[in-house]
């Protein structure tokens, strides 16, 4: 590819940077990621088996608003995605202040905290699946000892799908941690140095100075995390299957389970359906933090 | 010297992120040292005798060397996919980040599209069907390339900026030509960002469970984290073997982190966060 490549742009116009560099990268995107995407826009609307296809309208679509699961599987999905990112959000700060804080043992705590995101979901989810068990697992063990009686965190209704989240943000954490830590790091001192002069106590010192000049931390972690969130599926499918019933299904494990039962427009006009709520969350959002981001 | 008020608060902290984050793991761990009846009480407790050997014979022979299968797999997966990644992820963000031409906001728009948007699912099943690549590893390749593709870009492109373009012409004045001022000058540049794309990448990819389970179906070619399945069934599960297999499938990422542990903080401020 190359030897053929070069003389010829060479006879064409001498580029430091030529344009057939975007030619893989394009390649693979344009036929792996933006076709199977535009075909799913037609495909969301046909009753489909693979082999052939019956446009049917937005049946799939009527269906998927119809069935009272999936809009559960719809709601769950935005509760999740707003308590993890949340969640990694407040901690993800506090943590890294803690470690960019004059604190002992700080690459034993660094390292700690970051190893979860290492491990595979899967593995995680199984863990934590053994240690919520209602009686025998340890969490509920441990906190007997003290006197309280655990909650049935996966097996009750109300609770399974927060459950989920906080495995997902004990997780997650180390990795806004350590987002979090590069944009604190990256504040100039001079501004605590003049805050100090001024007076400034320090909390004072967090909500004046450290808070909005972390803003862009702050936009890349509930940018990456809200999406993430948004689309999670692995760690719920290794710990609740969706259940009890359907308490914990979100869109995405709705679309594996009508993709297992063979409804392929169907999970196509879910695909579509978690498409459109990111853009609709998504994009008003990361707007918001980065206009906030140019004024400073 | 330390004040008594770091001391004590440092020492607060290891309690408090002993018990979160590091009791999990010593769970799994004194699991996998477990026999059967005594790991299917799933306690705290001390093993009764050391069968951590047993559990990963076991482990690996299970359905025919599965394990073994599928830890090639993975391998395979992960390091061919990572190479391609970085090489073209690098080569668009080098031009992108260089050359401003009119398309520079649509290629944009591509890449955070593609970090938005759930990938169509079924559509690409029908595709890879169709290209003959689905259930293939080589398919699999592409796919995990493709995706990842948008997140490899922006660390690039943040990155490359920091890079003075006189270098680039002080090479071609010596004569190079843009392959060579790319691979032989800005790409050997480019290493503390491509330190953090092989760490995020590769553990991302290794731990994918999502994407094999569309796309790379069967025993044949299984991954590392479906083989955790292995050991879970609806009426009893062998709870020694599962930990054992999660202890196992860890090992890989916990080489890596150690490796470059220093490197990640380094790269995500050159890359995520001035992105």
């Amino acid at each position: 590819m190359t030897a053929a490549a070069v003389p010829a742009m060479k006879a064409r116009r001498r580029s430091l940077y030529p344009g057939w560099f975007y030619a893989p990268a394009a390649a693979i995107y344009a036929v792996l990621f933006l076709a199977p995407t535009f075909a799913s826009l037609y495909f969301s609307l046909t009753r489909w088996t693979l082999f052939d296809s019956v446009f049917i309208g937005f049946e799939n679509f009527a269906q998927f608003f119809r069935e009272p699961f999936l809009i559960q599987g719809l709601v769950n999905t935005v509760i999740y995605a707003v308590i993890t990112s949340g969640l990694k959000v407040v901690l993800g700060m506090l943590l890294a202040l803690m470690l960019t804080s004059q604190i002992v043992a700080r690459g034993y705590l660094r390292s700690v905290i970051f190893f979860p995101v290492l491990v595979s979901t899967v593995g995680v989810g199984m863990t934590f699946t053994v240690l919520m068990h209602p009686t025998v697992g340890m969490i509920n063990q441990g906190l007997a000892t003290l006197g309280i009686q655990g909650p049935g965190w996966l097996v009750d209704p109300k609770l399974a799908l927060f459950s989920v989240a906080l495995v997902d943000v004990w997780k997650g954490v180390g990795l806004a941690t350590v987002i979090y830590i590069a944009g604190l790091v990256a504040i100039p001192k001079d501004y605590y140095e003049a805050a100090r002069i001024d007076g400034a106590t320090s909390l004072q010192n967090f909500f004046y100075v450290t808070l909005p000049l972390s803003r862009p931390a702050t936009a890349t972690v509930i940018t990456l995390s809200f999406i993430g969130g948004l689309r999670t599926f692995d760690l719920i499918w290794a710990m609740t299957k969706g259940g009890p019933g359907f308490a914990s299904d979100t869109v995405a494990s709705v679309i594996y389970k009508q993709y297992q039962a063979g409804f392929y427009g169907l999970s196509t006009a879910g695909n579509v359906v978690l498409f459109v709520l990111i853009a609709v969350l998504v994009v008003p959002l990361t707007m918001f933090l980065n206009r906030k981001q140019g004024h400073e | 010297m330390k004040s008594r008020k770091s001391i004590i608060g440092g020492a607060a902290a290891i309690a408090a992120t002993f018990v979160v984050f590091v009791i999990p793991f010593l769970f799994i761990i004194l699991m996998a040292f477990k026999d059967r009846q005594q790991s299917a009480l799933r306690d705290f407790s001390w093993p009764a005798g050391f069968h951590l050997w047993d559990n990963i014979v076991e482990v690996v022979k299970t359905r025919n060397w599965m394990m073994i299968t599928a830890f090639i797999n993975s391998s395979l997966i992960t390091v061919v996919s990572v190479t391609l990644l970085i090489v073209f992820a690098a080569m668009v963000g080098f031009v992108l980040a260089r050359r401003k031409t009119r398309f520079n906001g649509l290629i944009e728009f591509l890449i955070l599209a593609g970090l938005m948007i759930p990938p169509a699912v079924v559509p690409t099943i029908w595709l890879l069907q169709g290209l003959k690549l689905f259930g293939t590893l080589h398919g699999m390749i592409l796919i995990e390339v493709a995706y990842n593709l948008p997140f490899s870009i922006i660390l690039y492109r943040a990155f490359i900026a920091t890079i003075p373009r006189e270098l680039d012409e002080a090479a071609v004045i010596d004569g190079a030509r843009p392959l060579d001022v790319f691979f032989r000058v800005v790409l050997p540049l480019l290493w503390p960002v491509t330190v953090t794309n092989i760490v995020v990448q590769s553990v991302g990819i290794f731990n994918d469970f999502t994407n094999p389970l569309y796309y790379l179906p069967g025993n044949a070619n299984a991954t590392v984290q479906l083989t955790l399945y292995n050991f879970q069934s609806q009426f009893s599960t062998s709870y020694n073997l599962l930990f054992t297999n999660i202890l196992l499938i860890t090992i890989p990422p916990l080489i890596v982190f150690l490796f470059f542990n220093r490197q990640i903080v380094a790269g995500m401020t050159a890359g995520a966060v001035k992105g």
